[in-house]
């Protein structure tokens, strides 16, 4: 089977090599990954620029980050035509190529986010380490045995080497954040970098990638906490009624974290769009050779997809509700969704519209997402394998909280 | 006890850093072996295409499927030919269907009947693969499986591509594609299993009126050279600095 012709539907004059060749999962890829660096840029608002407001989400987007990780490179390796061969990047990098930077960029990423996780939490296992001690049962052992080696052997806890840990993680957060925004910024310079695509190739991409990712990063953190603290003030009006004291103070605790985020989700969303816009209006302006069926892609084959559902339901609407007076849990899980919305469409409308018009400037291709998978191909690369990646994390996170707790005060 | 354990985590490491590096990495090359292998510093391969020559026949396309191993009816191919039609109102009508594959005997393009008498002008442009001298493939490939070879050809590596499609997505001119069978990318290669032995490409001997030629642009005596160095040609998207070395004779403005 030729590579793209199941989804891919010609229209005018297009070569006949050409298909929608970078499909849902190169879309999933800088959604995901813009998604780490946004959780991890959070987190280090707290740890390093000492924003004191954040501190009750900073220790959860940290390891929130770590969760969303691995999802990363998922959508890349499930998009590979040749999926075993993925390490050969590691092998064999060519330094020439924006993707086989990312491998290193990404990795380095990785042991910035891990170290810092473990200078946050090294007390907490050590603590742990301690008390499991002895304990009888198999699982109590087991995780005694784990906490252990999660020390790494540096078991003291005086005052001294507690500021230490301290002084670690800011340095880690200060190290991480440039880092991220590179690991983010360059998965647009992926694009950005492609001289033969009239819609990618523009030097700001980058930069637009960045604020889009710190914008939805933010907002799943947000809205994450938002569901993790519902569900514990479900457990504990179940448990003592609704009037209890700590029903109202999770309550309290929920809505002044988030009001105090969405301040700093409000400023990187007029960021991202004001970035956006500029692009745009700089191409028309400009009005280069492939002006014609750029025009043609946005306000015509693509129009709704860019103005209504990504400028206008992802950008504007959520823009509106996040800035009404007298906010509600409500109200952001809706603009919070939105959001998250936007910058999906953002980065669908990137990748596939950037497909969407031929190179003989002629023609044009749509993408027909395959919704019901009949292979592996249309699997991978169709709705079910894009869940799959969206849920991933999920799944890490409530792995990783089983070993640290990041929703406790520590 | 500590003694053996620390031996055992030195034969541990020393096992697990040997067994990491891949056998080829103990492989000694011959430096001849290593030149033949990357092309002859000599030779400069050119394409030359005359747009004037060419009459849609599509012999190049079917002559290059069965040559490369191109599966037949599969709407991918290495070298395509299109049919431009420009009416009177100014309107260009192009297609390839199947790549030009069975040439072109009908009047309907894009199942629209374009009456004769409404026809200005109209010609076929072959295409393939442009071995351009700065190949964006070549720069994006993150495995280095796609390569330039010392006399120009880009080729492809495929037993280590990883199938992730930057090549094609950074090709202006659109001519890389999946390989169905061995799902790597795929492209022309001036057929350069051949032309090494002094053969010609399949296109150009499958070609009735000499439209396809092939060259050598560091031999000055070659009549491709010759040509090139003389009359005027044209390439195809000077704009994207790749420096394409397919050159072409009657290039119209339109085709892009």
């Amino acid at each position: 089977m030729v590579h793209g012709l199941e989804w891919t539907i010609k229209d005018g004059f297009v070569y006949p090599n050409e298909f929608i060749y970078w499909s849902i999962q190169i879309v999933m890829y800088p959604y995901m990954t813009g998604l780490v660096a946004g959780a991890f840029v959070l987190s280090s608002l707290y740890h390093v620029f000492g924003q004191k407001d954040l501190q009750g989400i900073a220790r959860f987007s940290l390891v929130f980050s770590l969760a969303l990780l691995p999802t990363a490179m998922m959508p890349l390796l499930l998009h590979l035509q040749q999926p075993l061969r993925g390490l050969n990047v590691m092998f064999t990098p060519h330094f020439t190529s924006a993707i086989a930077a990312f491998g290193i960029v990404f990795s380095t990423y990785a042991m910035i986010v891990l170290s810092e996780i473990w200078f946050v939490y090294r007390k907490y296992f050590v603590e742990q380490s301690i008390a499991m001690k002895g304990q009888p049962g198999f699982a109590n052992n087991f995780m005694h045995i784990l906490y252990s080696i999660l020390t790494l052997g540096a078991t003291n806890m005086d005052d001294a080497a507690l500021v230490i840990d301290k002084k670690g993680v800011k340095i880690l957060a200060g190290i991480g954040i440039p880092v991220a925004c590179f690991l983010h910024g360059y998965a647009g310079f992926i694009f950005g970098s492609v001289k033969a695509n009239a819609l990618w190739m523009s030097p700001l991409m980058p930069v637009i990638f960045i604020m889009s990712a710190v914008v939805s990063g933010i907002a799943l953190c947000m809205l994450t906490y938002i569901i993790i603290m519902e569900f514990k003030k479900f457990k504990a009006t179940l448990a003592r009624g609704r009037g209890d004291e700590t029903v109202k103070e999770l309550g309290g605790v929920e809505m002044d974290v988030i009001s105090k985020t969405s301040r700093y989700l409000i400023g990187f969303l007029v960021a991202a769009i004001s970035l956006e816009l500029l692009d745009l209006i700089f191409r028309g302006y400009t009005a280069m050779k492939s002006w014609d069926i750029l025009r043609d892609v946005m306000f015509h084959e693509d129009f709704v997809k860019i103005f209504i559902l990504q400028y206008g339901l992802g950008n504007l609407l959520p823009f509106l509700l996040l800035m009404l007076p007298k906010p509600s849990i409500k109200r952001m899980v809706v603009a919070l969704l939105l959001v998250l919305f936007g910058v999906f469409m953002m980065r669908w409308n990137v990748v596939i519209g950037g497909q969407a018009f031929s190179l003989s400037f002629e023609g044009f291709m749509h993408y027909h997402l395959p919704i019901i998978p009949h292979n592996l191909e249309t699997y991978k690369e169709g709705l079910f394998g894009a869940l799959t990646v969206v849920t991933t994390p999920f799944v890490i996170f409530w792995l990783i909280n089983k070993i640290i707790p990041s929703l406790q005060k520590v | 006890m500590n003694a053996n354990r620390r031996k055992f985590l030195k034969n541990a490491l020393t096992v697990g850093v040997a067994s990491s590096l891949p056998l080829s990495a103990f492989k000694l090359l011959n430096p001849d072996e290593v030149r033949a292998s990357i092309g002859d510093d000599n030779v400069r391969w050119a394409f030359l295409v005359d747009i004037q020559k060419c009459v849609g026949c599509g012999f190049c396309v079917k002559a290059c499927k069965l040559e490369n191993e191109i599966p037949y009816d599969a709407p991918i191919t290495r070298t395509w030919v299109e049919r431009y039609v420009v009416t009177k109102d100014g309107k260009s009508h192009i297609d390839t269907p199947m790549g030009g594959r069975d040439g072109y005997t009908s009047a309907r393009i894009h199942d629209q009947d374009i009456p004769p008498e409404e026809i200005t002008k109209a010609f076929f442009v072959p295409k393939l693969c442009n071995q351009c001298q700065n190949p964006a493939c070549v720069q994006v490939c993150p495995v280095g499986a796609t390569y330039q070879t010392n006399d120009g050809v880009v080729l492809i590596d495929r037993s280590w591509c990883i199938g992730c499609g930057y090549c094609i997505m950074a090709c202006p001119y659109g001519v890389r594609f999946f390989h169905p069978v061995t799902k790597t990318a795929e492209k022309c290669t001036f057929c350069y299993h051949r032309i090494n032995q002094g053969l010609q490409s399949a296109c150009v001997q499958a070609c009735p009126f000499g439209a396809r030629q092939l060259g050598n642009l560091k031999d000055h005596d070659d009549p491709v050279t010759k040509t090139i160095m003389t009359q005027r040609v044209s390439i195809l998207k000077d704009e994207y600095g790749t420096k394409p070395q397919v050159y072409y004779i009657g290039l119209d403005e339109r085709v892009r």
